[in-house]
């Protein structure tokens, strides 16, 4: 049997104005999946979640939500997706569960529906302790918890998420993929954007990279990873304000060089073999790492620049 | 998790995976106002001192120090006690101040500090939705305060009439006339700075040359037609003409008409501005 796919665009386009955000960009994503949208800030990609939630109108091209049409089915396609925006959007001055009450009523869920799944999903948040509490003090970490609490009440079959853990620290990111995880393993479909190569690789099973609007590779992390990168990455730090000078001293060790304001990344299947090729060629960095390859690198191949820009 | 049930039937449940009924227009609504009137509770004290001692002292000041002043040189404004002038004028510039509030920071807030509107229109519901639940909810608070204000005020001797009754329906559409254009300019502004102009330069003079405090014949010739095309001025001569029991119904008549036709007009522009700002 063919899997489901919930969500398909073909040349889907959003124009404010001069401003193309994002340039006719094709996906489609099955039932259960998980997948992300990889790249920088100004890439497309919350424009992009934003018609995908059904509430920014599409400029062109073509966008099905559970095989129908958001220009016409906006709230029915709305009422069976939960979206976790950028910003919390909490009330601050209303405790943690009244936050839940309140947006499962804008679902049309009983006040008694309501009530419970409350209960099950800040537990499942773990904000239990926390559920008469104002919403105001709760850290960074809890309100993004509570916010995805909230986007669950309605039990949706497709989970939006848009930068789910910019802005926390380590721990509360950790927290949250975790709970990410599990919902996953529960059959929730989950869509997200992300500057981070670590909570794409993570996360996502399949995910576009997206520059200037534009989708500019797609596939799994470990295929996009052998496809346009290699298996181990050198980084070597040298005590000079210009990179570029030593980046022509090592040239033809490893298969390609890439040269940042700040390092050298060469690239190469066997990272110390190449450190070594520096050793003998008698330059001496300030530092040398050797570790793997990631989304980032990537990321940097196919646009010249880095994620985090 | 739920799955779909198998069912004959187009939708599935509400909490389950599949189509989902739509929302009756009464549940959409009353889940805005629902949420609204859990934000009231929990500013209700900041709420009773911003919107109620504020036209007490109106009522003491203008009402009775003014007002004994007055009786006493002139023995009224046209027979008629300067208290008994005043109060329902009051009644209906209070709803002309509770709108400037209510209208102006609050959904400011929720367009563009809190974003509370954009968690809203991620569900089911639509800016229209949201509009008719907001103002609903601010014409909910417009008939408390005005009915605690009108309680209070009888208390002082400020209505003449039962007739005075009649000053809360008044009251509630002359602070409509306010708040949905309001509503509407706010929906239009990138910041709060525009609010402060909205305060001084219209709901002061407006408070001031309506007709509230004596009436706009003893205005400047030139002055008049401006009060003829403000809410408030309409606001105030109906809610006196009703509680003094002096109604002239073609007068009535054309007061309330301009009333609705301000609320009317502006509805249609004020979603107009609201879609464009929310549905980017």
């Amino acid at each position: 049997m063919a899997e489901e796919i919930l969500l398909s665009a073909r040349g889907l386009t959003k124009r404010f104005g001069d401003l193309t955000a994002v340039d006719g960009v094709d996906f489609a994503v099955h039932k259960g999946e998980s997948f992300g949208f990889l790249g920088p800030n100004g890439a497309g990609k919350s424009s992009t979640m934003r018609m995908v939630g059904a509430v920014s109108p599409v400029t062109a091209g073509e966008l099905r939500i559970f095989g129908q049409d958001p220009a016409t089915h906006g709230p029915q396609i709305r009422a069976r997706l939960g979206v976790v925006p950028q910003q919390d959007q909490l009330d601050q001055e209303l405790t943690v569960e009244e936050n839940m009450w309140v947006y499962g009523r804008y679902f049309g869920l009983s006040r008694a529906q309501v009530r419970e799944r409350a209960v099950e999903l800040l537990a499942f948040a773990q904000l239990t302790e926390r559920a008469k509490d104002r919403v105001e003090p709760l850290s960074g970490g809890m309100k993004r918890r509570l916010t995805i609490a909230r986007a669950l009440i309605s039990t949706p079959e497709m989970l939006l998420l848009d930068e789910p853990t910019t802005g926390l620290d380590p721990q509360a990111r950790h927290l949250l993929w975790d709970r990410l995880f599990r919902l996953k393993r529960q059959g929730v479909t989950l869509i997200l954007t992300t500057h981070y190569m670590d909570e794409a690789e993570q996360l996502c099973d399949r995910l576009v990279v997206m520059d200037h609007g534009r989708i500019v590779a797609e596939g799994s992390p470990q295929a996009l990873i052998r496809q346009h990168s290699t298996r181990e990455v050198l980084e070597l730090r040298f005590d000079a304000d210009d990179h570029a000078e030593f980046g022509t001293k090592i040239a033809g060790i490893g298969q390609r060089i890439e040269v940042l304001p700040d390092r050298l990344l060469v690239y190469a299947e066997d990272g110390d073999e190449a450190a070594a090729g520096v050793h003998d060629r008698g330059i001496q960095p300030l530092s040398s790492l050797v570790r793997r390859s990631t989304l980032e690198d990537v990321f940097l191949h196919l646009t010249g620049r880095t994620l985090v820009d | 998790m739920t799955g779909a049930p198998m069912s004959t039937e187009v939708f599935t449940a509400r909490g389950d995976h599949g189509p989902r009924p739509p929302l009756a227009a009464r549940e959409r609504i009353g889940a805005v106002t629902g949420y609204l009137l859990l934000v009231y509770r929990r500013t209700l004290r900041g709420t009773i001192i911003s919107t109620f001692v504020s036209p007490l002292f109106f009522l003491l000041a203008m009402g009775i120090g003014l007002g004994s002043l007055i009786d006493e040189r002139t023995g009224g404004l046209g027979g008629v006690p300067y208290l008994q002038f005043v109060v329902p004028a009051i009644v209906a510039m209070q709803t002309m101040w509770l709108a400037m509030f209510e209208a102006t920071y609050p959904v400011m807030d929720y367009i563009k500090w809190s974003k509370l509107y954009d968690s809203m229109l991620a569900t089911p519901l639509r800016v229209r939705d949201i509009l008719v639940g907001h103002i609903g909810s601010i014409a909910g608070r417009l008939v408390v305060a005005t009915a605690v204000f009108m309680l209070v005020a009888s208390l002082f001797g400020g209505f003449a009439t039962w007739g005075a009754l009649w000053c809360l329906p008044i009251a509630v559409l002359t602070g409509l006339a306010f708040t949905v254009p309001i509503f509407g300019f706010t929906a239009t502004q990138d910041n709060e700075d525009g609010f402060t102009i909205l305060f001084r330069l219209i709901a002061t003079p407006l408070m001031l040359f309506s007709g509230t405090f004596f009436p706009i014949d003893q205005l400047p010739a030139w002055m008049q037609p401006l009060a003829w095309v403000t809410p408030l001025w309409h606001g105030v001569e109906s809610s006196r003409m009703v509680a003094l029991g002096t109604v002239d119904p073609p007068w009535l008549a054309l007061h309330l008409g301009v009333l609705l036709a301000f609320v009317l007009v502006a509805w249609v522009l004020c979603e107009r501005a609201l879609t464009r700002r929310l549905v980017k």
